[in-house]
């Protein structure tokens, strides 16, 4: 219960086909392991642990926001997009939360995608289009976006703004 | 259990529909897409249709809503009618100028500014 080091020991959840482990790391860090089915349901327990596990470290409002728009944003294209609801697939997400960033890493089995090749959402002759903005959104909200693997795997990081920046 | 709470309320005030949006979070596909039917609906039940969707409630929003909203936008235009959106949070205002969908949206600070400008609108254009 103690505010400072949060320190819970390893310990490991079982839902229905998803498996959540956490791990205490260095300096108050804390790593989050999750395999989940590709299963819109399945993501939100990950997301919310990810979530608390920021603000419990300090991170104001604006960063909790970026984080939870951008995990949603990535969660739901590696569902749709890359293991296209496929039930047999699995999404492997890791997160390290320090007090200073949160590093996502979120890696489908689909058959990736070339990021280039992704229309800009925001130019004039895309902006009545339907769909496109997400991977627009996390690579504004995220300090560092970057895709590999053929764009299976995304890695992004958020900066904890209220050591760099205090506000008011 | 009762997951019945509707996801939008609707008011009519004259010949505007006010559509409020009663969760915080505007995120999982399948609200989305019934929040999406239900505008529809709203849009279709007449030519011209003016609708004014209030924000205040919304704390999140996804992508796929931000889509949603457009589809709702386009079929709108489609019967020369016209749709606002008010009190959006500065957060969730963000996402709207970051996509740029703040220059294809009209958006009003206060329900009373949107409620106005359907009156101005008709005017101008009649």
């Amino acid at each position: 219960m103690s505010m400072a080091g949060s320190n819970r020991r390893g310990r490991s959840e079982q839902t229905e086909k998803s498996r959540l482990t956490t791990e205490p790391g260095p300096g108050g860090s804390i790593k989050v392991k999750a395999d989940i089915p590709s299963v819109e349901s399945a993501s939100r327990e990950v997301q919310d642990r990810i979530l608390s596990d920021a603000q419990r470290r300090g991170y104001n409002n604006q960063c909790l926001f970026a984080i939870k728009l951008a995990l949603d944003e990535a969660l739901r294209n590696a569902i749709k997009h890359g293991n296209q609801h496929d039930p047999s697939k699995k999404i492997r997400i890791e997160a390290t939360i320090s007090r200073e960033t949160t590093v996502i890493v979120i890696e489908d089995e689909g058959s990736g995608f070339a990021r280039a090749l992704v229309p800009d959402p925001t130019l004039e002759e895309n902006l009545e289009k339907s769909s496109g903005r997400g991977i627009h959104l996390i690579e504004a909200y995220m300090n560092e976006v970057r895709w590999s693997r053929g764009g299976r795997r995304l890695r992004m990081v958020k900066k904890n703004d209220a050591d760099l920046l205090p506000r008011g | 259990m009762a997951e019945t709470i509707p996801a939008v309320s609707v008011i009519l005030q004259r010949d505007i529909k006010i559509i409020e949006f009663t969760n915080s979070k505007i995120l999982d596909e399948a609200n989305i897409a019934s929040i999406g039917q239900t505008l529809t609906t709203l849009v279709e039940e007449g030519p011209h249709p003016k609708l004014l969707l209030d924000f205040n409630n919304v704390d999140h929003l996804s992508s796929a809503a931000l889509g949603m909203l457009i589809n709702v936008n386009n079929k709108i235009r489609e019967r020369n009618g016209h749709l606002r959106l008010t009190n959006i949070k500065p957060q969730i205002f963000e996402v709207f100028v970051i996509t740029k969908l703040n220059k294809l949206f009209k958006i009003y600070p206060t329900r009373t500014e949107a409620l106005a400008s359907f009156t101005s609108n008709f005017s101008q254009t009649k």
